[in-house]
């Protein structure tokens, strides 16, 4: 279990790093926190020609406050920093939430934003999240910049909207506070392994309790995180009580079509996504619990 | 005997050079000009190979030399069984090397020698082998149809059957007032030590060493003689530190001929450090049983009799524990109870998947888990609570030493000595099974809570023989050399608490020196919970002689009859007088041994090895105990309380019996919960890596209550002792699927198979 | 030449200036080229913890970084851990609590609870378990790791 000969770069800045990518397209990987990377590599199931080092740029790890109230977080930023960030617990609390199920400390004391968007994993927390919160991705290229929906970065099992020469520089969160409420669940083989279904919400109510808006990820449940349309819908408008959630979790778990691997069946991750999204409701709405006497 | 360490919960001695990293481990081992290993293995399970071509490999810089059958042919002989042989295992044999055919997913082609790991991983990239792939058999019960043969000289895939009985089992049956029929299986899964397997090899002026050998180092090295024809006495295996053993490491594999055959080939010092993907598919799998079981009961619960088959998925190969994780399921499958009648066919089936051997308390986990659902089962239609038909059917304290009849092909099972009642009765006290009631209840949340029991026997202590020899220094410092060897089990503190209560010196003074072929000339190693009742009673008994010697040299020198004399603390004294001044020092009676004609003949240092012998086995026993919760909606089980009750006849460091118990109650839930080797029906490994076979972390253990037990110590050693190894493990698979099929019993659930996964729960559940 | 690197780091305190191959991981570096063996491998890719040390004060798998990534790094390994005879609290802990038995796992985990007992004060027994996770022990079932942990947690508190 040791890598395959490859070259090593290890450039001082974006401009550079792009144009190494420029230059070797996809023969290269990005090297970030490398906690996906570098096993694949030390098992020889990646073999890149080329490997870019991007731990050594400055400025792309940084949490930051914008001026809509949102949140900007440079790709290179550790997990670890996000967790015991208050900016982030301010801003986008659900991130918070959800930061501590990857892995163990000592994988997001290395871990990245960026690497774990990147890399994709369907079941993995970061990309559900993103998905939930409506981020936007920076991606950078000697030929500019653009910026990529959450809905739009995903594509399919590890596959995300990155072109071979493009690099992941930042995100941008939308905050999330005020009236919103919000759930994190998953349920894995053991505490710190990838999800083997999960779910995450977001919801918006209104002083009376009614739903404005309600956002609902399923993810290990398909190739990508998934927003579950059909269930926000349902959601919208009512006050998410018990039969409006069991509905949701129904609706949810009719949409999916996931696969079967040693640890579930698709059968166990359909049942089971519903039963996830049903308890993250139940979580955000938690702390109104007492006042809802109805 | 003045006893100041046997019995006390001493810190070990050996800690401090784990806890610096000062730990000399196998890969530590480093040597000027080593080279090293790497394995071609077969990605097929099955498939005939039509070349191999190693052009490509060779020429890169740094590759050394690879070896494939052809080299060596000259040599090549299978690879013998150890435990457990019967003459049909034979033609199933594995070689170093594949020669014309590969039988399962990691079966080793070809080594390669390079200046590094990482060339030599390049070299494996490149190197071309042809083959044509065969019809893979994965299953029991497809091999047992023969229509795919896997070895095709002997022609059938049932590698070995025969059947143990005792009493009349029709007459059982004849009688019964009520009979069930169950199916169950046991779970692929394999010991993982965390370090994995590894050596260093040298050859140098005609004499081959080998680091990194452990468990059985006296026998390996009689292979490894015996397939290199080279001679053993110049043939010297070191043990350095090992980092878990659990049955798996330390037997002899392919590997352990391969790597010293190319050290000597080229004449350098190689090193092979397995990495873990190797590991998972190289080194043995165990525990894969399947077992068809019947009982006969009267109506009140008295069980008649018990007929049984059971087929062990023995992989592609008989390696080197022969049949024995079928035959051990045989063994005790009848467990601590009166069991009038018992008849069991054992069977050995060859599939394309790894080979098997043992994982720590191999085939009693098995039958444990078999039984004890069954007697759930039973318990639950006859309208009887389980711990009462466990009382009702347990053999009784009056009855021991009590003869099981011929459970295994070699021999009779006697349980030596025991109060059975007695450790179900502390494990129902501990988990408050009593007050406990109902034993099944629906919590707020929704989960249902069930409480789980299971008892056990399980032997330990095989013979025929071990040793120990002891030196005296003239600075009085006492050498312990062992036959058996270490794997984390804390030898070097457990075998001086031994010493120096045996002896009558202190602890400080004793020296603990193990894993050596050079330090004694022969030794039975360690394996099956054997350490303390065979090296320990070595210990005690070369100590005996020792002591014999030095109070006959002391009072020769004394001029006085040895009766007279004490040895206490490292110095004689006068008996009556032990407060008052000593007579002499031990480094004293040392130099008196080195005076010519002293006392006996010949002897010049003060020095002594005896071999302790054992030709029947003294049986631990106790009762495990869980109050589990299961969630229904993900089929997450949560463990509340967990209870391991085991009896050991005495307990050298308690301490440490604790650690033993303990970790392997938590190596047990693992098995029962997580871990499984799982095979497509192409016979790929799905579990091939660590993120996919889930070894229990600390938020998988819950805190487990261990209670040792000194009811019964064995009759069958001065000690007293019985290996306090696998009590924590035997009866986990058992204990979980009681508590999780009592929990779900509402809902129609019963576990009949392993491991318990939340999949496999919710799978359950909505059939 | 991009497949060899001059690296400079520091390790226990001790500075080090060596040629790596690119491809050369960090765990092996420590124990192949400085003969740091206390540092052990056990699975290589970043499950069992076995190879955890501090890069920078911070624990982590250091099979799954590359050792030129360690350029300008401060690390502690193992056996930066005692001063001189005087064993570190943690490891006195551990042998009073019986805390290891074949020892393989003994150095990441020191490593691991000695970030975790530096960021968590008077700790629970549930936080150590979940801070001690992510390495694994096949030999003791983890409890006297954890009262180990807690013990030097209250002695310091």
């Amino acid at each position: 279990m040791k890598p395959a000969r490859f070259d090593y770069y290890s450039p001082d800045s974006p401009n550079e790093a792009l144009e190494l990518l420029g230059q070797y397209g996809d023969d290269a990987k990005i090297l970030a926190g490398g906690q996906s990377l570098m096993p694949m590599m030390n098992m020889r199931l990646v073999r890149p020609k080329v490997v870019i080092d991007i731990n050594r740029i400055a400025g792309l790890s940084h949490i930051s406050p914008r001026p809509d109230g949102g949140l900007a977080v440079g790709a290179m930023t550790r997990q670890r920093e996000l967790e015991r960030s208050a900016l982030v617990l301010e801003t986008a609390p659900l991130l918070s939430l959800a930061i501590p199920y990857i892995g163990h400390f000592q994988i997001r004391n290395r871990g990245t934003v960026g690497g774990s968007l990147a890399h994709s994993d369907p079941a993995a927390e970061i990309p559900a999240v993103c998905l939930t919160l409506d981020t936007e991705f920076e991606l950078a290229s000697s030929a500019g910049e653009r910026t990529v929906k959450a809905e739009d970065f995903f594509l399919n099992h590890l596959t995300t909207a990155l072109e071979p020469a493009e690099l992941l520089t930042q995100i941008r969160i939308p905050q999330t506070v005020g009236n919103w409420r919000w759930g994190f669940q998953e349920v894995c083989r053991r505490d710190g392994d990838f999800a083997l279904v999960g779910a995450a919400t977001m919801l918006r109510l209104d002083d009376r309790g009614i739903c404005l808006e309600s956002r609902i990820t399923a993810f290990g449940a398909g190739g990508t995180p998934m927003r579950m349309n059909a269930a926000e819908n349902h959601l919208s408008g009512s006050s998410v009580n018990a039969d409006d959630r069991s509905e949701a979790a129904r609706l949810v778990s009719d949409a999916l079509d996931p696969i079967s691997d040693i640890h579930a069946s698709a059968k166990y991750r359909q049942d089971v996504a519903g039963v996830m999204v049903r308890r993250a409701l139940e979580q955000a709405l938690l702390p109104m619990e007492g006042e809802d006497a109805a | 005997m003045v006893q100041q360490y046997i019995g006390a919960s001493i810190t070990r001695k050996e800690d401090e050079r784990f806890l610096t990293g000062r730990a000399t481990f196998a890969d530590d081992v480093k040597l000027p000009g080593m080279l090293h290993a790497a394995f071609v293995r077969s990605p097929h399970a099955h498939a005939r190979i039509v070349a191999i071509d190693t052009t490509a490999a060779l020429a890169i810089p740094g590759v050394v030399a690879i070896f494939t059958y052809e080299d060596i042919a000259d040599l090549a002989k299978p690879i013998p069984v150890r435990l457990y042989p019967l003459p049909s295992l034979e033609p199933f044999l594995q070689y170093p090397l594949a020669q014309d055919k590969v039988r399962y997913v990691g079966d080793p082609v070809a080594i390669v020698i390079a200046d590094s790991r990482y060339v030599g991983e390049d070299a494996l990239d490149v190197i071309d082998v042809t083959y044509e792939p065969l019809p893979a058999v994965v299953d029991i019960e497809d091999s047992l149809r023969d229509e795919t043969i896997i070895h095709e000289a002997p022609g059938t895939n049932l590698a070995a059957h025969y059947v143990v009985s005792t009493g009349d089992i029709d007459q059982a049956f004849r009688d019964a007032e009520y009979t069930r029929k169950e199916r169950f299986k046991t779970n692929r899964h394999t010991g993982n030590p965390l370090e994995t397997r590894g050596m260093v090899v040298a050859y140098d002026s005609g004499e081959l060493t080998v680091w990194g050998a452990t468990k059985v180092p006296h026998f390996n090295r009689e292979v490894l003689s015996s397939l290199l024809d080279f001679p053993e006495e110049k043939m010297h295996f070191v043990e350095g530190d090992v980092g878990g053993g659990f049955g798996i490491r330390g037997e002899f594999y392919p590997e352990d001929f391969l790597v010293p055959f190319a050290a000597m080939r080229l004449g350098r010092p190689v090193k092979w450090m397995e990495d873990r993907l190797e590991h998972l598919i190289a080194a043995n799998h165990s525990r894969d049983v399947l077992c068809d079981i019947e009982i006969a009961m009267k109506k009140d619960g008295a069980i008649l009799g018990i007929r049984a088959q059971v087929y062990g998925d023995m992989g592609g190969y008989i390696r080197t524990h022969g049949s024995l994780v079928p035959a051990s399921t045989a063994g005790l499958l009848m467990g601590p109870y009166n069991v009038p009648a018992y008849e069991c066919g054992v069977h050995c089936v060859i599939t394309n998947k790894t080979g098997v051997g043992t994982f720590r308390a191999p085939g009693r986990y098995e039958s444990c888990f078999i039984r004890e659902r069954l007697l759930d089962m039973a318990a639950a239609d006859l309208g009887i609570d389980p711990a009462e038909l466990r009382f009702k059917n347990l053999i009784q304290p009056s009855q021991m030493p009590y003869n099981a009849g011929r459970t295994r092909a070699d021999g009779d099972t006697i349980f030596d000595s025991g109060n059975y009642p007695q450790g179900l009765t502390r494990a129902l006290d501990q988990i408050g099974y009593a007050e406990t009631n109902p034993k099944r209840w629906v919590d707020e949340a929704g989960r249902y809570h069930g409480i789980g029991i299971a008892t056990y026997v399980k032997n330990t202590g095989r013979g025929p023989y071990e040793g120990a020899r002891i030196v005296i220094s003239g600075t009085g410092d006492v050498a312990v050399y062992l036959g058996i060897t270490t794997m984390g089990q804390g030898h070097e503190t457990t075998m001086a608490q031994i010493c120096a209560d045996s002896l009558g010196v202190s602890m400080d003074a004793v020296t603990i020196y193990h894993g050596n072929t050079d330090y004694i000339p022969f030794g039975g190693g360690t394996y099956g919970s054997r350490g303390t009742v065979m090296g320990g009673n070595a210990v005690h008994l070369a100590c005996q002689n020792m002591k014999e010697r030095i109070l006959s040299l002391a009072s020769t020198y004394l001029d006085t009859e040895p009766a007279n004399l004490v040895l206490q603390t490292g110095e004689i004294f006068r008996k009556g007088t032990e407060q008052g001044p000593a007579l002499l020092s031990l480094g004293e009676i040392a130099c008196l041994a080195e005076v010519p004609g002293s006392n006996e003949e010949g002897s010049g240092t003060l020095e002594t090895t005896a071999y302790f012998e054992a030709d029947q086995l003294t049986f631990s026993y106790g009762s495990h105990a869980a109050h589990v919760a299961v969630d229904p909606e993900t089929g997450k089980i949560e463990i509340i309380h967990y209870v391991v009750v085991e009896d050991i006849g005495r307990a050298i460091n308690p301490l440490m019996v604790h650690g033993q118990a303990v970790g392997g109650a938590a190596q047990g839930i693992g098995a029962t919960l997580l871990e499984e080797l799982v095979y497509d029906d192409s016979g790929q490994l799905l579990a091939g890596s660590f993120m996919d076979y889930l070894l229990p972390t600390s938020t998988d253990v819950p805190p487990i209550e261990s209670i040792v037990l000194e009811e019964a110590p064995s009759p069958l050693n001065p000690l007293g002792v019985k290996g306090a190894g696998e009590g924590g493990i035997v009866a986990t698979g058992a204990t979980l699927a009681n508590a999780v099929s009592n929990a779900l019993a509402p809902l129609g659930v019963q576990i009949t198979q392993l491991p318990i996964s939340p999949n496999f729960i919710a799978k359950l559940l909505s059939s | 030449m991009t497949t060899e690197r001059k690296i400079r780091l520091t390790v226990n305190g001790k500075a080090y200036e060596s040629l790596v191959p690119v491809r050369m991981t960090l765990v092996d570096f420590l124990r192949g080229e400085l003969d740091l063996t206390g540092t052990h491998v056990g699975c290589e890719h970043g499950v069992c913890g076995a190879c955890t040390i501090l890069v920078d004060g911070s624990a982590m798998r250091s099979c799954l970084m590359l050792a030129v990534q360690a350029d300008g790094a401060n690390l502690m390994t193992v056996e930066g851990l005692a001063e001189g005879p005087e064993l570190h609290p943690l490891q006195r802990a551990f042998q009073r609590n019986h805390a290891l038995q074949c020892g393989f796992c003994t150095p990441g985990l020191l490593m691991t609870a000695y970030e975790f007992l530096r960021d968590t004060s008077s700790p629970t027994e549930e936080q150590v378990r979940e801070g001690i996770s992510g390495n694994i022990c096949r030999c003791t079932g983890y409890a006297p790791i954890v009262q180990a942990i807690l013990d030097v947690s209250q002695e310091a508190g």
